[in-house]
């Protein structure tokens, strides 16, 4: 089976990231219970003309993609594939409105093609000409892992030589309504929930390292419920099969993001305590159903470079180097995935 | 007839979403699609619904679109003659 190399990533969130920094200049918000994407200048590189029916997530995941592409050396990719949880919410809000609003009738076109979760990778498709194998993976909180999966699974089996892969989802006020109505977003910085977010973070995957060459991916691997007492089985059974413990591991990228479920979290921190280093990133970049691509982004730039942001240091720690980085996600208790990347 | 052709390049501008264009860049006489605007076949749905919804004017036949929506000085013609409401 062939290695998966990540050769080039780009990321949109919550924070400048899409500037080529690395998060120098971070900002931790602390009183805002939504934490807006920081969009780049779509006009330059999107024609007014195209992107006129594109909506927010359209517009993130592909001027992420082009990015990470462009980074890459690739311009049409064997594969594309994409993970969103909500997909292209503020058409699919646009269009149900005008079902209601106008009794059923008058319905326009636009807002119901663009609503469609697939709809990002087909803009993206249709603006490389690529008629290659193009999926989407609408999955809760694992979407990203998912299109991961399959992307990961396209080269080792050597359908694919190269993968565009990726997750994005966008919000809206709605939509952030009712997830603070039924408790999973906070309403206020003091009630439960978590803070909600939106961004895109776009990879290419190939099976042949180059000098832009981040890190390795090793495995993948979902689980949909687990308790916490199951938690560290399941770690440890996911790095035995790649022959690790982990006292070998140098990094833990955790997915803390301040409600009730994070004793998961702390747990699997627990087993890690005497080796690696555990990171946590959502107080830079909210929650969203695919922050996991994010995640990614962060945990490629760190094996790279070799460098912690110090915004993400937990205490003033001189670190070893980092080979091996596990990058652990789960939402409200479910959607558990962890990620496995090693230096090349 | 002017007023009315004001009112269409807004709702057009509107419905269609042409964030870079301002009603004085539409002139009267220039074609909306192919070249002028570059309006395409989804806008075409679009602008029919419009016409539906804010004159009441069903057009039954897509062909017919060619001519209605050849420009403004034509579709406001179109408008002006069929309008029920």
């Amino acid at each position: 089976m062939s290695k998966v190399y990540i050769n080039a990533g780009a990321a949109i969130s919550a924070q400048a990231t899409f500037d080529g920094g690395f998060l120098e200049n971070a900002v931790i918000n602390r009183q805002d219970v939504f934490l807006p994407a920081i969009e780049p200048d779509y006009k330059a590189f999107i024609s007014p003309v195209a992107s006129r029916r594109m909506s927010k997530a359209v517009k993130m995941a592909i001027i992420a993609s082009a990015q990470a592409l462009n980074e890459s050396g690739v311009s049409v990719p064997d594969a594309i594939i994409t993970g969103t949880g909500a997909g292209c919410i503020i058409d699919s809000e646009k269009f149900l409105k005008a079902i209601i609003d106008n009794d059923e009738q008058f319905l326009t076109p636009t807002s119901f093609i663009q609503s469609t979760h697939n709809t990002v990778g087909a803009q993206i498709a249709l603006g490389l000409n690529c008629k290659g194998y193009n999926f989407t993976y609408v999955n809760g909180a694992v979407s990203f892992e998912s299109a991961l999966l399959d992307a990961i699974m396209q080269i080792e089996l050597q359908q694919a030589n190269n993968v565009l892969v990726g997750g994005v989802d966008e919000m809206t006020p709605y939509f952030l309504e009712l997830q603070q109505m039924i408790g999973h977003a906070k309403s206020d910085i003091a009630t439960v929930g978590s803070v909600q977010s939106e961004g895109a973070g776009f990879f290419v995957l190939a099976n042949t390292p180059t000098e832009s060459t981040y890190a390795a991916i090793e495995d993948v691997t979902l689980y949909n419920k687990l308790s916490i007492a199951e938690l560290p089985s399941f770690i440890t059974g996911f790095l035995r099969k790649h022959h690790l413990e982990p006292s070998q591991i140098d990094l833990v990228v955790a997915g803390n993001n301040g409600d009730v479920f994070d004793d998961y979290y702390d747990k699997a921190a627990h087993l890690f305590r005497n080796y690696a280093i555990t990171v946590q990133y959502k107080q830079l970049t909210g929650e969203y159903f695919t922050v996991s691509a994010f995640a990614l982004w962060l945990a490629s730039r760190i094996i790279k470079e070799q460098h912690i942001p110090e915004i993400l240091k937990p205490h003033a720690v001189k670190h070893k180097a980092i080979k091996n980085v596990l990058i652990y996600n789960q939402y409200r208790g479910l959607d558990h995935s962890l990620i496995l990347l090693k230096r090349v | 007839m002017e007023l009315l052709k004001e009112e269409l390049k807004n709702k057009i501008i509107e419905v269609l979403n042409l964030e870079e264009v301002v009603p004085g860049d539409i002139a009267d006489d220039a074609p909306l699609f192919g070249e002028g605007l570059g309006l395409d076949s989804i806008d075409a749905l679009e602008l029919i619904v419009l016409l539906d919804k804010d004159y009441g004017i069903k057009v039954t036949d897509p062909k017919d679109g060619k001519v209605i929506f050849k420009s403004i000085n034509a579709l406001a013609s179109f408008v002006a003659e069929n309008k029920t409401k």
